[in-house]
């Protein structure tokens, strides 16, 4: 295991903590980051002698923080320190720091890098942009690729951020538990806006895009390791998880999107499913509910249900309601609207969606639910009227696709369309 | 004799290995299995789920406590191990619990689902 790619994964798990502790010793963005290039070089260089370290984030923050000095002193014509081959006792070193590590202490670094990630002056995709170069250590180019700009135009997207969030002040000290709170919670809108950058690519980018998801699960993996007490932490995680693990069943071989009632089931993947139902399970016994924790139960239901008809949409009905009252907004009404089909028939559903039509009159799946609605009820000539709207305001080729395969069926009236045209319409979160 | 061979590794590491990582490992670990199996020697293999899915059971006093996350003292010794199926979580807090009332010492019980499981032979 001390090949190059198997010590890349280690000094990217590393990643986080390490500049995160680096951070707080430097207290400069820019300073952290050189201060881990340069320890990973020499890790590149020490540990296919030597085997990787035991705890390589330690290692990483040790050689770092000497390497940042060293680098100091240099600037103002100092002694160097001593290379760390020279320090003898590293072992013993890196025991003391990995202590330390564990304390209160390391997790409010992990959360202030995190957390600054998350300023409220930046937009939500340079949000997700600074976390995924600072935190994650994607490189500009990948991130660029998952943007689909180029990567100059990334470059400075995340210069600009950066430079913003230097002024932005966000203080060193401990958090006080209030304000501790407030972090975690930016911290896991940030995530879960990171997760959703991959989930709502089309087949054409996912290749470039899945890395997000990934990226967010990982993220979400890490704030439960540093909060595994918090029921809306493991909500999240358990979410991403459940979502993610239909990953290979969104698509079909030419790229367009399957709905969740027509995917091949045998093509979930069973291990991150078990994964996000075990977590979910632990957080309902805090009996302290939260919107990440009920829209996981809801992928939950889904995930149990080994096909299509064994939905239990009544539950589902049930907790998108709580949902509704907990963040009301015309998104989560809209996806209640499939289940409420599903129990009470396509012309409840559709009374439950009129009102919205003000505030959705730009969003893309109002107008592909409410045209799937206004199809089962046999209302061709309004669905039709209702498709168009929704392919004018598709996100993804794979989007504008699906609706018009729905329209292909509307202008080709055969038996056996007609009896096609009864899917349930697609939802945002299926 | 049977033995019972426990892993450690840093999990930040594994958890961040990539699926081809993964699935190299594991198909390095199936020739070393597939060797004992073939002699008829293994017994039954689990791969746990990380750390984060773990709950603590510590006793107590009166009711024992039920911790989120995995045992982390060191004062305590591993001794031994149950695999149980268990519908819901609440499930095996309760045959934890009643582990825990039938032992008359103190002690801990973490609960970790288990990932993957291979029952291997029976052993008697």
């Amino acid at each position: 295991m001390t090949d190059p790619a198997w010590i890349s994964t280690a000094l990217s798990s590393a990643r986080p903590q390490a500049v995160a502790a680096l951070l707080r010793y430097f207290r400069d963005l820019d300073t952290a980051e050189e201060a881990f290039q340069e320890a990973c070089l020499r890790a590149l260089r020490n540990w296919p002698e030597k085997g990787p370290p035991r705890d390589p984030a330690a290692w990483l923050i040790f050689v770092g923080r000497n390497s940042g000095i060293d680098a100091a002193r240099r600037r103002s014509k100092q002694a160097p320190l001593p290379a760390e081959e020279l320090v003898s006792d590293l072992e013993d070193v890196e025991a003391g720091i990995a202590e330390r590590l564990d304390g209160q202490h390391y997790r409010d670094d992990i959360l202030r890098l995190l957390f600054i990630c998350c300023h409220p002056d930046l937009p939500a995709t340079q949000q997700v942009a600074l976390a995924l170069r600072i935190v994650s250590g994607l490189s500009v180019k990948q991130i660029a690729r998952a943007f689909l700009v180029g990567e100059s135009a990334m470059e400075q997207r995340i210069t600009r951020a950066k430079a913003r969030i230097a002024n932005a002040d966000v203080p060193f000290e401990a958090p006080g538990p209030v304000e501790r709170s407030e972090r975690v919670a930016a911290v896991l809108a940030m995530v879960y806006l990171v997760f959703n950058e991959g989930y709502s690519a089309g087949a054409t980018e996912i290749a470039n895009r899945a890395p997000l998801c990934e990226e967010a699960i990982r993220l979400a993996r890490l704030l439960l390791r540093l909060f595994q007490t918090e029921p809306e932490v493991m909500g999240l995680t358990a979410l991403l998880l459940l979502q993610h693990a239909r990953a290979a069943a969104r698509f079909n071989a030419e790229g367009e999107l399957v709905l969740m009632e027509d995917q091949d089931r045998s093509l979930w993947n069973r291990s991150l499913i078990d994964e996000g139902l075990a977590l979910i399970d632990k957080a309902m016994r805090h009996r302290r509910s939260g919107p990440y924790q009920i829209q996981a139960a809801i992928a939950a239901l889904h995930a149990r249900a080994a096909r299509p008809e064994d939905t239990d949409w009544a539950e589902i009905d049930l907790l998108y309601s709580v949902l509704e009252s907990m963040t009301p907004s015309p998104v989560v009404t809209l996806n209640r609207a499939v289940a409420f089909a599903k129990l009470r028939g396509p012309e409840a559903a559709l009374k439950l969606i009129e009102p919205l039509a003000p505030k959705l009159a730009g969003y893309f799946h109002f107008f592909g639910v409410k045209g799937g609605l206004l199809m089962q009820l046999g209302r061709a000539e309004e669905a039709r009227e209702a498709f168009d709207r929704a392919i004018a305001l598709a996100n993804t080729a794979a989007e504008a696709a699906h609706i018009r395969m729905h329209l292909d069926r509307l202008s080709a009236p055969s038996p056996k369309s007609v009896k096609a045209n009864t899917k349930a319409p697609s939802s945002q979160l299926q | 004799m049977l033995y019972a061979i426990l892993c450690y590794n840093n999990e930040d590491v594994v958890c961040a290995w990539s699926q081809e990582q993964d699935d190299e490992v594991m198909a390095r670990l199936a020739v070393v299995t597939g060797k004992l199996r073939d002699q008829g020697r293994l017994g039954p293999v689990a791969r746990l789920m990380p750390t984060t899915a773990a709950t603590t059971l510590r006793k107590a006093k009166d009711e024992p406590l039920i911790i989120d996350g995995p045992f982390a003292e060191t004062k305590e010794q591993f001794l031994g191990f149950y695999v149980v199926d268990c519908e819901t979580l609440d499930d095996a807090v309760d045959v934890a619990k009643e582990l825990a009332d039938a032992n008359p010492g103190g002690g801990s019980y973490e609960l970790r689902p288990i990932g993957a499981f291979f029952p291997g032979k029976e052993t008697a």
